[in-house]
């Protein structure tokens, strides 16, 4: 008797799941079918209107079907943060011929970034693949890549992709598990082990731009850097915004750095403005460690026909230090 | 069926000796000076570590790592044991369970340890992304929780049952305790067909569930680029490592509570000889994968693999290197091959290599591979082209392993290391068969 009270309870629960379950589909299946019918049962006013298709034609339809086309106007142009700047795509390109460890790059970029780790976003290595070749100075910023290794390990979606090419890190979000630093084959991440320490003047600047409405967003990624969380080189989307070029193009005195929009097929460094394709085709350009598949935004020109000696560039060359402290 | 008072007396947890408080006091005092170390870390931030941006995990990750490997012994001496028919397991899973029990929790804490914002832990169930291996971790890890308490749990009811029993006169509070953690256990038929069918689910369901733990946790590290962690052998490398670890720190505990306990009529030299037969299985498992990892890619000398290799082989981590190679894994190899190294003494001393050895490899496949990134470590201070651990992160590490050292104890201290009525079972089915014949 117990057992067949249970059984029944049993019995009855599963029926009336399985009822609901079906009756729910099937509302939402009547729904639709009635949704659809509704439409055409829509009268025909008689009415004709002419109207041209695409190509050109004119025909003839009845003025109940013509229905006005809503505009999603602004779409495309409006703002997003994690979007980015509709129908850009920026690039660097990096001209290696040309670089001579003068630093001035490196410079402005912890200035303007007010980057108060011991690891500069922007650094200058000495290269030198082998001891048969060349020596030569390699500068590197994010690579800004289109499969970037960062974005697809991030637990948490802090740092993101956008459409106009730019990788960034919302520092609000960001966990701190550096697991996109372990990811990034180009070392390019740091971290704020520590509570970031700005100089008084930094410090008055920063609050200025905290102030303004238009600096105070990811915009203005890990501004000002967060402690425990990762920060890189943005491609300064801040100076984007004003029609400028990023901190490190300008304050090139060799024109190293240039700067576009693939779109646009331009890049340019301030002084000269090159169509991009050619130019990475007349000179070769070519992207760092392209096999591992990660499509960095940044192209490199090989360090041909250089007009300066490599040994110039020694003068300012550290091994151990990429961040002074002391210029704020 | 009565189950015999001396059996019950044997096998009943048992108070603290002189040794046992001392013991368990210094664990809490560990415990107590690392949380006081976490606290300043939180405080002043992870400069406190010794970690940078190129060695930008350090012990935390590698004891985490640790922990995970060793919390695998549940699922491959409980589970595997169980469903080889291997009858010798009884007296030592439930060791190994409570053993699994510490480390995966002990792995779920080490974990956040590493975080530079624990306060933003939700973000990861906030935002989280179902593309990232962490993710896959944040769930697995909870998972193997569930699971490793619950393979404890279930084949104790009917212990805790007796034990309530036991202590009703001397001690009716913790009486009382048992009484309402066996779940009213009468050993009825019923009972027990219920509590057998659950403990078979749960025994099946370790052995998917450990190894996904174990593979999730090697793709932390074979989803990157880097050299010596971008690897397709990586998963099977950490499950045969993990199974290493496990049985190696089995047999140091196991030793450890026989001796303890008095338990050497229940654990016997037969017992050591199954077990060092065991461990020389996996040892010789993970050697194998040791050189696909190790010796293999000097074939190919791809620049970075040597690079990577000869820091190993002969450069700054070479000590280690070797000491791990040798003393973690070939010596137990060549010593527990012959029977007179499977004593319980000997192997005692050969597990606790082994772990040292297993605890440091985990730092061996996590700090030299950060170390040697794809571009030249230029332009930042001199200290950070090498790691060491910081005094915050010893101190902090240590506590972890002591934490999970308390978990053990505390766990050994209250409930019976050595199922009470399985035994009761096991003995009177060898009397009915000699009555028998």
């Amino acid at each position: 008797m117990e057992d067949n009270t249970k059984n029944s309870r049993r019995k009855f629960l599963d029926k009336g799941l399985k009822i609901g379950i079906a009756t729910a589909i099937g509302s939402i299946g009547l729904s639709k079918i009635t949704g659809k019918l509704n439409a055409k049962n829509e009268k025909v006013s008689g009415e004709k209107m002419e109207l041209m298709t695409t190509d050109g034609t004119i025909i003839e339809v009845d003025s109940s079907e013509v229905i006005e086309v809503t505009h999603h106007h602004d779409d495309d142009k409006k703002y997003n943060l994690r979007e980015g700047i509709p129908n850009r795509k920026f690039v660097m390109v990096i001209d290696l011929a040309k670089c001579k460890n003068a630093l001035k790059c490196q410079q402005a970029c912890n200035k303007h970034h007010y980057i108060t780790g011991e690891h500069a976003w922007l650094k200058v290595y000495k290269m030198q693949e082998e001891e048969d070749t060349a020596p030569y100075w390699m500068p590197t910023t994010c690579m800004h890549c289109d499969h970037p290794a960062c974005v697809t390990v991030c637990p948490v979606d802090a740092t993101f992709k956008r459409r106009d090419g730019l990788v960034l890190i919302d520092n609000d979000r960001c966990i701190g598990c550096r697991f996109c630093m372990a990811a990034c084959p180009y070392s390019t991440r740091v971290f704020n082990w520590k509570e970031p320490e700005y100089g008084e003047e930094a410090e008055i600047m920063l609050n200025m731009h905290h102030a303004d409405e238009k600096y105070n967003s990811i915009e203005y990624t890990g501004m000002p850097s967060k402690i425990g969380t990762v920060d890189k080189c943005d491609f300064c989307p801040h100076m984007i915004h004003q029609n400028e070029l990023p901190h490190c193009v300008t304050a090139c005195p060799n024109g190293v750095f240039y700067f576009g929009d693939k779109y646009e097929d331009t890049v340019t460094n301030g002084a000269e403005t090159l169509r991009l394709s050619k130019l990475l085709e007349e000179k070769s350009g070519y992207r760092l460690m392209e096999g591992l598949g990660t499509k960095p935004s940044v192209f490199y020109l090989p360090p041909v026909d250089r007009l300066v000696d490599f040994k110039e560039g020694l003068n300012f060359y550290t091994d151990f230090n990429s961040v002074n402290k002391t210029e704020y | 069926m009565e189950i015999s008072k001396k059996l019950v007396n044997d096998l009943a947890p048992q108070k603290f000796g002189k040794v046992g408080v001392i013991w368990t006091t210094s664990l809490i005092i560990l415990s107590i000076a690392g949380i006081i170390a976490y606290i300043d870390q939180v405080r002043k931030g992870q400069i406190v570590t010794n970690m940078n941006d190129y060695a930008l995990w350090g012990i935390y990750i590698s004891n985490f790592v640790f922990f995970v490997a060793t919390s695998f012994v549940g699922a491959v001496t409980v589970a595997v044991l169980r469903l080889t028919k291997n009858a010798w397991r009884t007296p030592i899973v439930r060791i190994a369970e409570i053993i699994s029990v510490a480390a995966i929790i002990m792995a779920g804490i080490t974990i956040m340890i590493d975080m530079g914002r624990p306060d933003r832990l939700l973000n990861l169930f906030i935002y989280g992304r179902m593309q990232s291996p962490i993710i896959w971790d944040v769930i697995i890890i909870p998972t193997s929780i569930a699971v490793c308490l619950l393979l404890l749990y279930f084949p104790l009811l009917p212990d805790l049952a007796i034990l309530k029993n036991y202590f009703s006169e001397t001690k009716p509070k913790l009486s009382k305790w048992y009484g309402k953690l066996s779940m009213n256990w009468t050993g009825s038929e019923k009972q027990k067909s219920i509590q057998l069918k659950s403990i078979h689910i749960v025994a099946l369901l370790t052995i998917p569930v450990g190894f996904m733990l174990q593979t999730v946790d090697a793709w932390l590290f074979s989803t990157l680029f880097r050299v010596g962690w971008d690897s397709t052998n990586l998963g099977a490398y950490f499950i045969s490592g993990a199974a290493v670890a496990g049985i190696s720190a089995l047999i140091a505990v196991i030793y450890i509570v026989r001796r303890a306990n008095h338990l050497e009529e229940y654990i016997t030299e037969f017992h050591f000889d199954k077990l060092g037969k065991f461990l020389v299985l996996v040892c010789l498992i993970y050697l194998y994968f040791n050189i696909n990892e190790y010796v293999i890619p000097e074939f190919t000398s791809k620049k970075e693999e040597v690079t990577h290799l000869n820091h190993l082989y002969s450069g700054q981590f070479a000590p280690l290197f070797w000491f791990v190679n040798i003393g973690g894994l070939i010596i137990p190899i060549i010593v527990l091959l012959f029977k007179k190294g499977r004593k319980p003494l000997t192997m005692f001393f050969i597990a606790l290599l082994v772990v040292v050895g297993s605890w440091w490899k985990r730092f061996l496949i996590v700090t030299p591979t950060l170390l040697h990134p794809f571009l030249p470590v230029q332009g930042v201070p001199e200290s950070w082209h090498h790691y060491f651990p910081s005094f915050h992160e010893w101190i902090i590490t240590i506590a972890t392993l002591a934490m999970a050292l308390l978990i053990i104890t505390v766990l050994v201290r209250y409930i019976p290391v050595i199922p009470i009525q399985r035994t009761a079972d096991e003995q009177s089915l060898i009397e009915t068969e000699k009555v028998k014949s």
